[in-house]
């Protein structure tokens, strides 16, 4: 694939920009679906985010300006994240040996300051939002890595440097008829990595705000508004990008580029609906099991690695 | 090297001075601090003449009527590159000192402190510019005086004396393995000088320029060659590779004929002496004991230099030994990799259980140097299987990650200190709230902990990439086995990203706990910013912390010599090796703009979106409940609780629980205590043993001065024997038992 001139360039990065909350619609309208309602319109995230962005906000007395930092500087983040992140024939923006430290690194960023903000208010339940992100992802963040490494170890030829989009374009059909079991144990465990990551059954449960078992729902309680906006957006911009490089180690490379995209996009939904037959399919984990699920994941990827660099 | 031993000078004679002018507080403030920042800046001149040239400074070689010394010292890019970070941090460390003693005028002499301060950055410089075993020795011990003397200054305190005895003892041991490898090595060289390899002008390290464009090719394979200890000597002779490294009597020797081989045991035996010996000093894991000790213990523009720069000379210290030392084998670099990984797990555990925010801070320079060890040992895998990539990208990650830590650590460490003097704690559950306090510290705070959380776009993170880089260079086809390989990855990537999480972990904690959210006492309420001079010092290392990420371009290129001397490859393929690097880098950079500008953007599109309507102010929610108070609010153990409860065995948490029984339950109590586990399991137990070894040789000590003159008669008498010919008749028996030895070796 040539690489991409001007403007073309980010246009994987465009898509991601405007079909990310679209990904909660469709994953709204399968739960909807198995619990047999007609479910709210599939744009109604991009609804919710417009009304958002109409209302004033009201801030803690307790804050300083690391509360109203933490919504920008995730979504800032998450967007510079979308940067690094190939869609089907498309090249990434920026693409360069190592990138894949640099998104995770990113998307710890912006979690630094979610949870640097849900600090700020002083509340306990914001604080235990908090302290629970912070140890999930710690256990998360490796099986990222180790996964994507050992895709890479399948898919790129020896003589290149990883990168993201390099692993995009190399892995094809021989790729998975020779390493298959590797790339399935890496896509199991990056599903993992984003239920973990993006907060969603069974790790966490996005539709409650007050238990005590929530982790990113709380975490975000005393924003609104804008800020609000910024912050669901850069969730569902987040799960955009996961789905995306899960579908790009899961589905092979055709020769056609338009049937690429396609597939992509497609896939990207496609992990929509898994997530949602999931989300209906189950209940969320008792809290102490998370870590389990999160290690389970982690020895997936080693066991991938394993098995990758044995053969 | 007269212009460095010149602001020693500066240093020392205003250290006396200050000394000097006793109780008059505030003239002892201003001439310490006036002369530590001369002499630093006197001092830091040549240091970055040597860096920005790539060219050693020939030493001097003063005669010094000491046996085996010579006032031998010289600076080559390696001596430079920790020179730099020593009197780079110092000059803040001073300004800041000397907004923070003044707190302790009414009750101390600031005079000595001030000359304990300028000793033991003398005696850093001195420790890198050393040319010579016998001053280097001098001035390691020297270095560990002061500090131990600047740890023990708040001396009524119990806990301070403790700390400062821990340190002495431990100080102590690495000093017996650095004076066994000293012994070892002149015995077996025959001097106690040690040459640079740049002392003669290189041949081309500042010549070309470094960079994708710079000669590739032939150079590569060549030094490659050189470095896998090639048979051909053609190779060898043109390469500043390991043979002209180390000692002069083996250079000299060495135009002769082939140097005196170290076998590969004495080789290791010295590897790990000076494993124990510089390791004790960086706070390697499982010597990192006396750190967390004495760090908090010295006042903190001390802790800021000691965590900042003295644990670094430990670091120099190891890389010095390596050139030294020769050709590395596979087990060091695996052994460097076991210990930094165990040093950077275990350290940031540590820091996530405390409660004190300078241990805290401590025990994270316990992980940052284990991250340092995991590129050195890296670094050590790729020259022993030849792969010169792996190298250069490990040693580069590593040397990178020695300046970038000096620079948010030290910042962290003053900042420490602000709060310390404000709110009269270091008690994290005692503070809270404290960036509407201090806006400015806040805010370098808070830039200090991204950094130090490796998080782009800052310093952090460019060299954590850089180790990260040497990992995926197992893609690059390296000549390390399939098995090595995969554990190299699987030990970086994985390693360093459960690290990553878990920093990010600590630090979120200490931000949120100490400046976010309500003071947790009166104290806290009460803090007030400090001084001008103290927000300064910190400024201008947050200021530090961002110019290095923005500067990576110009510090690699800078790199290169320093890079030469610790791998011993040619110029060339350090280049080569690097180039590959710098397109990332700048990449990494260019991504770090665009969240600057879209948080700029978003910034102005939020207040844009909010103009004329009402942005209120409110309580925290609290489901409905309005009267939260500032006990309610997570504290900075329950913000740990999963992580510490998860890694509970390895995080040495105790937890003593007595539960409410019964229908009128008694008292119940809970109590969760943090103890390092290896001091107290493995250096209390040694401790134990020993004292009680030594306790069954009580009976030589009773007290009776007539047996006591005995003991003197009968070891003059020994001696006496022994000039009168002992000496020849144990002398036989001596060389066969040496003989013996050396066979063993």
């Amino acid at each position: 694939m040539p690489e991409a001139s001007g403007l073309l360039r980010f246009f994987p990065t465009a898509v991601a920009l405007l079909l990310a909350p679209l990904m909660l619609g469709v994953i709204n309208r399968i739960k909807a679906m198995f619990a047999g309602r007609r479910g709210p319109p599939i744009l109604q995230p991009y609804w919710n985010l417009a009304k958002l962005l109409g209302k004033g906000a009201v801030y803690s007395h307790t804050t300083s300006w690391v509360f109203r930092a933490g919504p920008i500087i995730g979504l800032a983040a998450t967007a510079a994240a979308a940067l690094l992140m190939p869609l089907g024939p498309c090249d990434a923006a920026f693409h360069f040996a190592g990138d894949v430290v640099l998104f995770a690194y990113l998307l710890g960023l912006a979690r630094f300051f979610t949870v640097a903000a849900a600090l700020d208010t002083g509340s306990s339940f914001e604080g235990m939002g908090a302290s629970r992100d912070v140890f999930f992802s710690a256990l998360a963040e490796p099986s990222l890595l180790l996964g994507l490494l050992a895709a890479a170890k399948a898919a790129v030829s020896s003589s290149t440097w990883f990168e993201l989009t390099g692993l995009h374009q190399q892995i094809t059909v021989e790729v998975w008829l020779n390493a298959g079991m590797v790339l399935l144990f890496v896509v199991v465990a990056l599903f993992l990595v984003l239920l973990a990551e993006c907060s969603r059954i069974p790790v966490d449960d996005p539709t409650t705000h007050l238990e005590l078992t929530m982790i990113h729902e709380v975490l975000v309680l005393d924003h609104g508004g804008p800020d609000l906006a910024y912050i669901l957006y850069g969730a569902a911009l987040k799960l955009w990008l996961l789905a995306v490089l899960i579908v790009s180690v899961a589905l092979p490379r055709t020769a056609y580029p338009w049937l690429d995209m396609i597939l992509a996009v497609g896939g990207a939904f496609g992990v929509a609906v898994v997530i949602g037959v999931v989300e209906s399919s189950m209940a969320r984990l008792r809290l102490l099991r998370v870590p389990q699920l999160l290690v389970g994941a982690a020895v997936l990827t080693v066991l991938a690695l394993m098995l990758e660099f044995q053969t | 090297m007269m212009r460095v031993l010149a602001g020693v000078a500066v240093l020392l004679i205003g250290g006396a001075l200050a000394t000097a002018v006793g109780r008059r507080a505030r003239l002892a403030n201003a001439v310490g601090a006036t002369s530590a920042t001369v002499g630093c800046l006197v001092a830091l001149l040549p240091v970055v003449g040597v860096l920005a040239s790539g060219r050693a400074v020939p030493p001097l070689p003063w005669t010094w009527n000491v046996p085996f010394g010579a006032f031998t010292i010289g600076m080559d890019p390696l001596s430079a590159w920790f020179a730099a970070v020593i009197l780079g941090l110092s000059i803040p460390a001073a300004v800041y000192g000397a907004g923070y003693l003044p707190h302790y005028a009414d009750r101390k002499l600031l005079g000595p402190p001030w000359l304990l301060f300028n000793l033991l950055i003398a005696a850093m410089v001195l420790v890198v510019t050393a040319h010579n075993g016998l001053l280097f020795l001098m001035a390691w011990e020297g270095m560990a005086l002061a500090s131990y003397f600047l740890v023990t200054f708040e001396d009524e305190q119990a806990g301070a004396r403790e700390a400062g005895r821990v340190y002495l003892i431990a100080s102590h041991w690495g000093v017996a393995c650095l004076l066994l490898f000293f012994t070892l090595l002149g015995a077996q060289t025959g001097t106690l000088d040690f040459h640079s390899p740049r002392s003669s002008p290189p041949v081309a390290s500042s010549a070309h320029p470094a960079g994708p464009a710079g000669p590739a090719g032939p150079a590569g394979p060549a030094g490659l060659a050189g470095l896998a200890g090639s048979a051909d000597p053609a190779v060898e002779a043109t390469r500043s590779g390991w043979r002209p490294l180390g000692w002069r009597a083996r250079a000299t020797a060495g135009d002769a004929g082939p140097r005196r081989a170290l076998g590969p045991k004495l080789t290791g035996a010295l590897f790990l002496l000076a494993l124990v010996g510089f390791g004790v000093k960086a706070g390697l894991m499982p010597l990192h004991v006396w750190l967390p000790e004495a760090h908090p213990a010295a006042p903190s523009h001390v802790s800021a230099l000691m965590s900042g720069a003295m644990i670094k000379t430990g670091l120099y210290g190891l890389l010095r030994a390596w050139t030294i030392l020769g050709p590395p084998p596979a087990w060091w670099g695996w052994l460097l990799v076991v210990i930094g990984l165990s040093s950077g797990l275990l350290g940031i555990l540590y820091a996530l259980a405390q409660r004190d925010l300078k241990r805290l801070l401590a025990y994270s320079s316990v992980e940052n140097v284990g991250i340092i060890a995991l590129g050195l040992g890296i670094g050590l895998l790729g020259l022993s299987a030849g792969s010169a990539a792996l190298a250069v990208l490990g040693f580069a990650g590593a040397l990178l990650h020695v300046w970038n830590h000096a620079a948010f650590k030290s910042l962290l460490f003053l900042g420490a200190g602000v709060i310390l003097q404000a709110a009269g704690t270091q008690r994290l559950d005692g503070l809270g709230g404290l960036l509407k306090r201090m806006p400015v510290v806040g805010g370098a705070f808070l830039l200090g902990a991204v950094a130090i959380c490796g998080l782009p776009p800052l310093n952090g993170f460019l060299s954590e990439f850089l180790i990260y880089l040497s990992a995926l260079q197992v893609f690059q086809g390296s000549s390390l086995s399939r098995t090595s390989s995969s554990v190299v990855a699987l030990a970086a990537m994985g390693g360093l990203a459960l690290i990553g999480g878990l920093t990010a972990a600590c630090f979120s904690k200490a931000v949120g706990i100490v400046f976010l959210g309500q003071p947790r006492s009166e104290a806290a309420r009460q803090a007030g910013p400090p001084s001008g001079l103290m927000t300064a010092a910190m400024l201008a290392l947050a200021g530090g912390c961002v110019l290095a990420s923005l500067a990576i371009g110009p510090l690699l290129r800078r790199l290169a010599p320093v890079l030469a001397i610790a791998t011993g490859l040619s110029d060339g393929a350090i280049a080569d090796s690097l180039g590959p690097a710098r397109a990332p880098l700048a990449s990494v950079v260019g991504v770090g703009f665009f969240v600057l500008v879209l948080v700029g953007l978003l910034v102005a599109w939020r207040s844009w979106l909010l103009r004329g309507r009402t942005a209120a102010r409110g309580e925290t929610w609290g489901c409905g409940y309005a009267a939260p108070t500032a006990r309610m609010q997570y504290t900075s153990f329950s913000f740990a609780q999963p992580l510490t409860d998860f890694f509970a065995v390895a995080a040495g948490l105790r937890q003593n629980l007595s539960e409410p029984v019964g229908l009128f339950p008694d008292r119940a109590s809970v109590d969760t205590r943090h103890t390092d586990a290896l001091r107290q399991g493995l250096f209390a137990s040694l401790y134990r043993g020993a004292s009680w070894g030594l306790a069954r040789l009580h009976w030589l000590q009773h007290g009776r001065l007539n047996l006591y003159v005995l003991y003197v008669a009968v070891t003059l008498v020994i001696l006496l024997a022994w000039e009168f010919g002992l000496s020849e008749w144990l002398g036989g028996w001596w060389s066969w038992l040496a003989a013996s030895l050396a066979g063993g070796f």
